[in-house]
């Protein structure tokens, strides 16, 4: 039964995960995932989730399991953040070269050293290479539906990927909202479990996670693009087909506000997403013609989609929660490469904000659109947001 | 009925590979799958095996089979585990075939998790005391002595300068149901100890000493012989562990010459009397403890 909830965004993955009824769940603790592990244990505990519920020992061996299950062909779900996924990413690609469709949750923390439990994004986006699909959400309702649809799309014959649900660690896995559940049978309906065509199969017995050298490799590498190509269509689709279900879409790869007639566009991904909304609603007040383009999707990159809502605006600015050092952030980096390619020639500057926990408050958002209103952003500046000048 | 070379079915699950002549852990391989037969699923992370048995297109494992991550064998075997328990399949052996490297050192944290989660899986470690898929580079059970190409042996140095990890013993601390060490140069003692992993409810593991000829240095047709010989001088050996005990499947009265076995091998140049008198020391301490404990 459909229900309104009042729960944190990790206790949102974990209701998630529930209705999706993973087969195998492997997962180790870290901060701030932890909850969504401990939550499923429950579940299964109380036996409201039918599941093998794993107790590995370490992130590392989380993926290898999920791999192994996933390579018999059952469904299976794990959640991680920060260090955890790093422990894990010898098998990130491991499992999206297999093609087995995995579901992770990732809590967005930032990473060692210095330590810091709290959050930015860095952890995710340095594992943009990995083959894995990766979605951003900015509220624990998103978060919740897009584990669903996680498995819709992951699961998709044309896909066979992992898929990554990133969620921004404290401010929405911590922070408590209301979130509607979806009615279990619709769930069972949206996404029915059906058996994965390239699992081990004991009547049929075949090698899998193999080798290929040069003469081969490329191809199996060549295939799996296609296939991540692909997964965009399907992202589309699904994210069109849950709202027909569940009366909640999100826009797919990309969710364009107030950019139609928009002079300046803030490019952004997860939770800062929804600070960034009211800022535009309080600028459009006084008369400002600003926009939010919030990437939902950064791999697939929808490079297409974002030129097509910039095209017409004077400035863009894109604001994230990483950095590659000596350079810029890798967004801002994806972002003027799709720009470039189609020809755009529009200022663009990168903030980098959030790193390690820091606020990015309402006001730092206003200046960002200010400057970039006013023309006094730096083309091709990198400026970090709320650095502290006292030391 | 005793599994031996009368009684063990013709079938073979794991041919036209491109192993080296005479290679112990191919023969480990071939000897268990035959015990566990055709519904069994084959985990093996990177080593010869994997590198021999999964190149594109040619496929020589006859049974559902997977490469693993090098640290990962055990935790992908729970994984299978699970996901065939909450499939519902039924009637299939989950076989993990790892090197020594890929148990004793960089497998050790998800060998020992396997272990403690009690999984119905059947851990293979094939024991030839290197790591040979790199080109001979020591691991943990390297022995002392041993030529390898990172323990180079020379005027200063005679080979690896550490012994054997107590490998076996490692594990049997977990209480697992089941574990034994076995020797190529026994075949029917390791037949019968893989049949009794397959009939062991739970966990087990067999550590199965695999002669190398490549890393070795022997004949590629000695490689029986060798791990006969291994176990009568002494430097290897039979014995299970079970209901929480130890048991010795073997305790010769005499050994057979240390030298004799070592000097068959050119992987032990240069030891001089002071490392052949810690290699017999070391063997004798060994036994006088086991026969101790082990015995009753």
């Amino acid at each position: 039964m459909s229900e309104k909830l009042f729960v944190s965004g990790d206790e949102a993955v974990a209701l998630a995960a529930k209705a999706a009824k993973p087969h195998v769940i492997a997962a180790y603790p870290i901060t701030p995932q932890t909850i969504i592990v401990e939550r499923l244990s429950d579940y299964v505990e109380d036996g409201s989730l039918n599941a093998q519920y794993m107790y590995v020992e370490s992130e590392h061996s989380a993926m290898a399991a999920c791999i192994g299950a996933s390579a018999i062909g059952a469904r299976t779900f794990t959640a991680t953040s920060s260090q955890g996924l790093l422990y894990m990413v010898e098998g990130l690609p491991y499992a999206s070269g297999s093609r087995f469709p995995i579901v992770m949750a990732n809590a967005n923390r930032s990473i060692a050293a210095p330590w810091s439990i709290y959050n930015d994004q860095r952890d995710s986006l340095s594992q943009l290479e990995c083959g894995w699909i990766q979605f951003y959400v900015e509220s624990a309702q998103e978060a919740y539906d897009m584990v669903i649809q996680a498995y819709k799309v992951g699961e998709d014959p044309d896909v066979m990927l992992p898929v990554m649900v990133n969620l921004d660690g404290f401010v929405l896995t911590h922070t408590y909202e209301l979130v509607q559940t979806a009615d279990q049978e619709k769930v069972d309906a949206f996404i029915p479990y059906q058996k994965f065509a390239n699992r081990m199969d004991l009547d049929n017995p075949m090698s899998t996670s193999i080798t290929a050298g040069p003469p081969f490799n490329m191809e199996f590498r060549h295939q799996q693009h296609v296939a991540t190509v692909n997964a965009e269509k399907k992202i589309e689709e699904v994210d069109k087909a849950f709202g027909e279900v569940f009366g909640r879409t999100y826009g797919g790869m990309i969710e364009a506000y107030k950019c139609e007639d928009a002079e300046v566009i803030l490019v952004t991904l997860g939770s800062v997403a929804g600070t960034t909304r009211c800022v535009v609603d309080e600028l459009r007040a006084e008369g400002k013609k600003v926009g939010l383009l919030k990437i939902r999707c950064m791999c697939p990159f929808p490079a297409a989609k974002i030129v097509d809502v910039l095209k017409n605006a004077k400035a863009v600015g894109v604001l994230e929660k990483d950095i590659t050092f000596g350079y810029e952030g890798v967004v801002y980096t994806e972002v003027n490469s799709a720009m470039k390619k189609a020809g755009l020639e529009i200022p663009t500057s990168n903030y980098v904000g959030g790193l390690g926990g820091r606020s990015i408050y309402k006001t730092d958002i206003e200046n960002m659109f200010n400057e970039l209103l006013t023309g006094t952003a730096v083309n091709g500046g990198v400026e970090f947001v709320n650095l502290r000048r006292d030391i | 009925m005793a599994l031996n070379a009368r009684t063990i079915t013709n079938k073979e699950y794991f041919y036209g590979h491109k192993a080296c002549p005479g290679c112990g852990a191919a023969l480990a391989m071939r000897l268990a799958l035959k015990v566990t037969g055709e519904r069994t699923i084959a985990l093996i992370p990177p080593n010869c095996m994997s590198t021999v048995a999964f190149i594109y297109p040619n496929m020589p494992l006859f049974t559902n089979g997977m490469v693993t991550e090098f640290a990962s064998t055990g935790s992908t075997m729970s994984g299978v585990l699970a996901g065939a328990k909450a499939l519902g399949l039924k009637d299939y052996h989950i076989v993990g075939f790892a090197g020594d490297g890929g148990t004793v050192d960089i497998g050790m944290a998800s060998l020992s998790g396997m272990i403690d989660r009690n999984d119905k899986c059947i851990y293979i470690c094939y024991d030839n005391e290197a790591y040979m898929n790199t080109g001979v580079q020591k691991s943990g059970v390297t022995p002392y002595g041993m030529k390898t190409t990172n323990t180079p042996s020379g005027k200063n140095v005679h080979g690896s300068q550490t012994s054997k990890k107590r490998m076996f013993e490692i594990v049997a601390a977990h209480g697992i149901p089941y574990a034994a060490t076995a020797s190529l140069g026994y075949p029917e003692d390791y037949m019968a100890k893989v049949e009794k992993a397959m009939n062991t409810d739970g966990a087990s593991y067999i550590h199965v000493l695999a002669p190398c000829p490549t890393g070795w240095g022997t004949d590629t047709d000695m490689t029986i012989d060798i791990g006969k010989e291994a176990v009568d001088c002494g430097l290897w050996y039979l014995a299970e562990y079970e209901n929480g005990e130890y048991k010795l499947n073997r305790n010769p009265k005499e050994f057979t010459p240390v030298e004799d076995y070592l000097k068959k091998q050119s992987r032990f140049p240069n030891l001089d009397e002071h490392d052949i008198e810690r290699i017999v020391r070391e063997r004798d301490e060994f036994w006088a403890r086991v026969r101790r404990d082990w015995v009753k």
